[in-house]
């Protein structure tokens, strides 16, 4: 079967290149016969795509379409979008918010873990691995065993209720993740690269920051990516850190919007809201998908 | 990407002197300060705390009141959703892990070998991926709500509602959670699949075997490292499931949809406002999480000798 002997062929094919969305080769004996072998495979795998894209499409139109006991009864517009800015301290308050969370979770992640996994890469000293392994050792731990005792300790230093607070404890959740990634990162790197750049006088930090960051870029990059989707999407830190509605990031403010009409649910503006939580995230993905994967592999290599 | 082992031997500029080597050495704290700050401050102080605050009676508005060991436990195990959360979590849990696993093996078979038509497909498989949990919780709520799904007049027609009865309530959920992480496992399959050597599959080839005989036979075996990450990550995942029941079911209908995370939050600011028992409930999972995994990891072990 001509099916059979190509996919086998792709599996040596599959081994030697890199990630998922490697490029495009060019199918070998393109016949009329092949196509018409292929055509329910395209038919059955196009289907199954279809099926993860529709539910976010039909969202984006529906949130724009005329629908009853929304702002957008008659033709179509934007009068969830409406309803949607103008909940409670509106949306730009919001969209405010969780763009402070997420950009400092960010550049708190990126910072930490650029220095940390350079530590670990390159030098050694006493408690090392310990560090290395409490680190990790964040994965092991539920979220919600650690958001109660944190409640109470950002509470004592006056970070509860405050965007500062969320960043952070976003930021150390983001740790092991980032630290293993970095670290692998620069072990990648010649050793000799910082070496001579060491020999010629550089510091140790000036190493770091002329000669190697712009190698572990890659790195920094799904870091960051991460960083952002986890800090912009999270929804329990928020949940459980902050209960000022002034304060609310935007997914706290999307799922509260539900139901605040005496009960009944205002689908058309949760719609309007899950578009807006969801445009920055597909267009992150669609731009650094290679990016992206790579994040996701590094995580089955570690096991 | 490659990997490389993670403590090299001193390479030739660092075998110097002793004091250099202390000079590196502080050097290398100074680098892992931040590091150490964040875990130490947001990781170990407040798991320390947790422990503590499990043994005592602290109540959400007053704070600490005091030792008060083992009520917290008792009162965490006698909860009258204790039973019914554990019970239902561990459903959903083997539910969501099948699933996910079968479909992610499935969809990566389906996509791995390189063309423009799978780099598209593997494309629309991951993008759900990108959505936050509680995004793509709030669009099934839209999409299962009988008034503004567009499979209303379905519900309508065969009388039955997405989130109506507690199996469907269950389903509904673990469809959610499929569509939103079945690209996810798709890639760590990938990997898995991808390690696999070609010339294996060449020799069974030139024995004459079956398609469903390699994939039995050499895929299957060869992938249990993948399978063994992946089963461990789902199974940890689904056990702390919350966001999905929070948002679509609020642990309804009938309180039949409470995960264990869901009676944490519950206990700790929802009406009890027992931060003690919510850390002995926090406590009990992570335990039973450590033992879990830990077991997980011998099964896949033990199977492979």
């Amino acid at each position: 079967m001509v099916t059979e002997s190509r996919s086998r062929s792709t599996v040596a094919g599959g081994s030697t290149s890199r990630g998922a969305p490697a490029g495009p080769t060019r199918s070998r004996g393109v016949t009329i016969a092949g196509i018409a072998l292929r055509t329910p495979y395209w038919v059955f795998t196009g289907a199954v795509g279809l099926i993860f894209l529709a539910p976010l499409l039909w969202t984006a139109v529906a949130s724009v379409a005329p629908h009853a006991g929304t702002n957008q009864v008659d033709g179509w517009g934007l009068g969830n979008y409406e309803t949607l800015a103008n909940y409670q301290a509106g949306i730009w308050r919001y969209l405010a918010n969780s763009t402070v969370v997420s950009l400092l979770t960010v550049v708190l992640t990126l910072l930490v873990s650029l220095l940390g996994g350079y530590a670990f890469a390159r030098f050694r000293f006493p408690g090392r691995n310990i560090l290395f392994l409490l680190t990790l050792a964040i994965l092991m731990v539920p979220y919600a065993t650690l958001l109660i005792p944190l409640y109470v300790l950002l509470n004592q230093v006056g970070l509860q209720n405050s965007l500062v607070g969320v960043a952070l404890v976003l930021t150390m959740f983001q740790l092991p993740f980032a630290t293993f990634l970095m670290r692998i990162s620069f072990e990648a790197v010649p050793r000799e690269l910082d070496e001579a750049a060491m020999v010629d006088g550089c510091s140790s930090f000036a190493a770091l920051w002329r000669v190697l960051l712009p190698a572990v870029k890659p790195g920094l990059i799904t870091v960051g990516l991460f960083a952002f989707l986890a800090a912009w999407n999270d929804f329990m830190a928020p949940l459980i850190l902050i209960n000022d509605s002034e304060r609310m990031t935007l997914p706290l403010a999307v799922s509260n919007l539900r139901g605040q009409v005496q009960g009944v649910v205002d689908y058309g503006a949760t719609e309007a809201g899950v578009v807006v939580l969801a445009l920055p995230c597909i267009v992150l993905f669609l731009l650094l998908q290679r990016h992206y994967v790579r994040g996701f592999m590094s995580g089955a290599l570690k096991g | 990407m490659t990997v490389t082992a993670p403590s090299r031997p001193p390479s030739a500029a660092m075998r110097g002197h002793a004091r250099r080597r202390g000079r590196r050495g502080l050097l290398g704290w100074l680098y892992a300060t931040p590091t150490a700050v964040f875990v130490v401050a947001l990781f170990v102080v407040p798991l320390l705390l947790v422990v503590k605050m499990s043994l005592s009676r602290w109540p959400l508005l007053t704070g600490d009141q005091g030792i008060n060991a083992p009520d917290n436990f008792t009162k965490a195990v006698d909860h009258r959703f204790f039973t019914d959360s554990v019970v239902f979590t561990i459903k959903y849990t083997v539910l969501a892990t099948v699933l996910l696993l079968a479909l992610g093996l499935g969809l990566a078979l389906l996509v791995q070998e390189s063309s423009r038509w799978n780099s598209l497909l593997r494309a629309s498989f991951l993008i759900p991926s990108a959505l936050g949990l509680a995004s793509a919780s709030l669009l099934f709520y839209v999409l299962y709500s009988p008034y503004a799904s567009p499979l209303a007049p379905v519900m309508d027609s065969l009388g039955f509602t997405f989130l109506g009865s507690p199996t469907a309530a269950l389903l509904s959920t673990t469809f959610l959670i499929v569509w939103r992480y079945a690209g996810f496992y798709m890639v760590l399959m990938l990997v898995g699949l991808q390690g696999i050597p070609a010339d294996v599959y060449e020799a069974a080839r030139s024995d004459g075997a079956s398609r469903w005989q390699t994939f039995r036979k050499i895929t299957l075996p060869l992938l249990r490292p993948t399978l063994a990450l992946t089963t461990v990550l789902c199974v940890t995942g689904s056990l702390l499931a919350f966001e999905q029941f929070y948002i679509l079911t609020k642990g309804g209908p009938d309180n039949s949809t409470i995960t264990v995370v869901q009676l944490i939050y519950m206990v700790a600011f929802q009406g009890q406002n027992d931060l003690g028992v919510a850390a002995a409930l926090s406590v009990i999972v992570l335990l039973a999480l450590i033992v879990m995994n830990a077991l997980q990891l011998r099964a896949f072990r033990s199977e492979e000798r």
